[in-house]
């Protein structure tokens, strides 16, 4: 039986159509764009309409506003650097406690240069207080910086009301949408949002490319300077086959677009059912109303999310987890202390993330595999009685050291 | 992923002596919930030889803390209770055919509940303030809470400080940038700013190709002195300072032989409490042998002296004034 992949928020398969368009460009359609030839001039056009293709994707008003990159990653630096960069007297950036470290790890650096850097705080289902958000509008700010959805729990902050809260103080926005974009419809000519931040490998498309939405206006300063490439705002010959592919991706991906909202939404809530209809103590992380349709994230107490993981995948199902030890951090991971997740259950979060090519059976054989796996790791925890979680946990062991 | 070796996968997936022993008379917890892994050991130990007849673990824990559990249960049965506290954590780490630097954790954690239930079946009170930080230097598997302390004791002020004293950073050097936040952190509290080295040229040793020396003989191993024979009999619990420094003597003299092939030493400074502070000599710095690293010195000082210990490298002779440590 083939291996069954719900790990899709880490990365995706490349659609073997995706794969089959950017092929000729490693080959035949090898020239520079740049070059005046016809070589270089054929591949220049095929850049041009994958260009359209994400600019269609993503509802943006202008294709010029889809600059390239080499990935989500890099498009965030530059979105939080160049607004830094471009208002020098603005020493304020605002975040959230959640996002992914390609934020949060560059705006902890940030702090150590002397800007100010302000998380908003989540609630126990990962939710955001808009109220503390205008509050910390001000001139001051530079850039608010916000994940639309989150990696981990799929938990989705209410971004476009946030950039028109920011528009009104005269603050520039900017969003980690890479869990969002090929999931939900996005329409950002009819929004506040001045930057976005999108990677192809989360879409069916290879790694190594990535995108970043600029607003026609938004004053921007390059990460990489150098030559005219993306209009002098992302310098470096261009990645012609990732850029080919990527596009292509956003035609598939709205291409399925329904398909994401009804069939594999349908598959994972079976997937959630089934698991909490067999598992006690497992409960759903995040705010399970308004969420990604593919991602499902669940705690599962008293046993630790790496031993599951290796559990699972001798089983032939790939997932992730929050645990400190799949990291080798000494903490579980930062989303589910924001929200307040007691220790007993953070360190057994597992993350199942389905994709377009996820089927029924398959989510049928994950349900089935996963209570044996619960059950054989609680049989080995001393916190788990032969029913249950044992009274007490914390004092009925009692440790030299902890 | 972690590249667990097939040893470690064989006794996570089927591991040995899991649940707890009926009829235990020894038992040992470590480890907690918030730490994202514990280890309850249970013993049933013959009174009259001492000898484990049996023994078994309950874990809350990642794969390799399963595997070490289970791995150690297999190791302790049919040892005496005496034998079973020569287990070091590598020991652990060398029948699971090894583990990675970042999970070496999960076999202190079974040498730690070994020597928690042992304490228990002998009614003795384990103390243990045992501290563990995030791993700075993955090469050698230096953690922030060594290096923070070997700043402070010593007033380092560079990188190649940190590097000549710890190890840490002398390997693939990616963890710099940590090492001098940590430096930034440590001087500012002394009242300094960390400065970067100059950026000069590195000096190239040219070295002929050679067949590799062959290992000392035999007669290197130092030979023993009768008062230090004699200290090396007593119970560590009932040792007076002097004993206990003889004893240290006596464990550094059992590495000195490793570290002289590398053509380096160690050298005892002063032991103030559980603060035991050495000087490495000669070509230790770069050496990947776990045996010459501290923390190698201070697995096997703990071992033997049966207490916890902290091994610090000094830089000179001169008594050290410790503060905040």
């Amino acid at each position: 039986m083939a291996d069954i992949y719900l790990d899709n928020n880490a990365t995706t398969r490349v659609d073997p159509a995706v794969v089959e368009a950017m092929l000729p460009f490693f080959t035949e359609q090898f020239g520079n764009p740049s070059s005046l030839h016809s070589f270089g001039n054929r591949v220049g056009q095929a850049l041009k309409k994958a260009r359209q293709s994400v600019q269609t994707l993503l509802g943006a008003e202008h294709d010029s506003e889809i600059v390239f990159t080499s990935c989500g990653t890099e498009s965030d630096s530059t979105a939080i650097l160049s607004a830094l960069k471009a208002q020098p007297e603005r020493r304020e950036i605002i975040t959230t406690t959640v996002e992914h470290p390609a934020v949060l790890t560059l705006c902890d650096q940030l702090a150590t240069e002397g800007y100010t850097v302000h998380k908003l705080e989540v609630d126990g289902k990962g939710r955001l207080s808009l109220d503390k958000y205008r509050e910390l509008l001000s001139d001051n700010v530079a850039i608010v910086s916000v994940m639309w959805a989150n990696n981990e729990t799929g938990t989705l902050f209410p971004v476009e009301e946030m950039a028109r809260l920011a528009e009104e103080a005269g603050v520039m926005f900017h969003t980690d949408a890479v869990q969002v974009v090929g999931k939900l419809p996005i329409d950002l000519k009819n929004s506040s949002i001045h930057m976005l931040s999108l990677s192809g490998h989360k879409l069916h498309a290879p790694k190594g490319i990535g995108v970043l939405y600029l607003k026609r206006g938004t004053r921007f300063r390059p990460l990489l300077r150098g030559g005219h490439q993306e209009r002098g705002r992302r310098a470096g010959t261009e990645n012609a086959a990732g850029i080919v592919a990527l596009g292509k991706a956003a035609e598939l991906a709205l291409a399925h677009m329904e398909h994401e909202s009804t069939v594999v939404k349908a598959l994972r809530d079976q997937l959630q059912e089934g698991i909490l209809a067999t598992v006690p103590n497992a409960f759903v992380t995040g705010d399970p109303d308004n969420r990604l349709p593919n991602t499902l994230n669940i705690a599962f107490e008293y046993i630790e999310g790496e031993a599951i993981l290796l559990l699972l995948n001798k089983a032939g199902i790939a997932a992730s987890s929050g645990s400190a030890c799949t990291s080798g951090s000494l903490e579980p991971s930062h989303v589910m202390r924001a929200m307040g997740i007691p220790y007993t259950a953070a360190h057994g979060t597992v993350r199942f993330s389905l994709s377009r090519y996820t089927t029924q059976d398959e989510i049928e054989r994950v349900i089935a595999a996963v209570p044996p796996i619960v059950a054989q790791l609680r049989k080995l925890s001393p916190y788990w009685g032969e029913h249950g979680p044992v009274a007490e946990p914390e004092k009925a062991f009692a440790p030299v050291y902890g | 992923m972690w590249d667990y070796s097939e040893k470690v996968k064989e006794h996570f997936y089927n591991p040995k002596n899991a649940g707890a022993v009926v009829e235990a008379n020894a038992v040992g917890d470590v480890g907690s919930i918030s730490c994202g892994d514990a280890l309850r050991l249970t013993l049933k130990v013959d009174p009259r030889t001492e000898i484990i007849l049996d023994a078994g673990f309950q874990t809350f824990g990642c794969g390799s803390a399963i595997a070490s559990s289970s791995a150690l249960t297999e190791m302790v049965k049919g040892m005496t209770l005496d034998d079973a506290l020569k287990i070091s954590n590598q020991d652990i780490a060398d029948f699971l055919d090894g583990l990675p630097p970042e999970k070496m954790h999960c076999s202190v954690m079974g040498r730690e509940a070994l020597r928690a239930a042992i304490a228990d079946y002998r009614g003795e009170k384990l103390e243990d303030d045992h501290e563990e930080g995030a791993l700075v230097c993955k090469c050698f598997a230096i953690d922030e809470v060594m290096v923070r302390d070997t700043i402070k004791a010593n007033s380092l002020s560079s990188v190649e400080d940190v590097t000549n004293y710890t190890k840490a950073g002398g390997g693939c050097s990616s963890c710099h940038e940590k090492i001098e936040a940590l430096l930034t952190e440590e001087m500012a509290a002394r009242g300094e700013s960390f400065v970067p080295a100059p950026i000069k040229g590195k000096e190239k040793k040219i070295v002929p190709l050679k067949t590799p020396a062959i290992p000392a003989p035999a007669e290197s191993v130092p030979t023993v002195a009768p008062a230090a024979a004699s200290a090396a009999s007593i119970a560590p619990a009932k040792m007076t300072g002097v004993q206990r420094i003889r004893r240290i003597e006596l464990v550094l003299a059992a590495i000195r032989p490793t570290l002289q092939r590398d053509h380096g030493d160690v050298e005892l400074v002063d032991v103030d409490g559980k603060n035991i502070y050495v000087k490495l000599i000669g070509a230790c710095t770069g050496c990947q042998l776990a045996s010459a690293t501290l923390g190698g010195i201070q697995q096997k000082l703990i071992e033997d002296l049966g207490e916890f210990v902290k091994v610090i490298p000094v830089s000179n002779n001169a008594p050290v004034t410790v503060s905040g440590v």
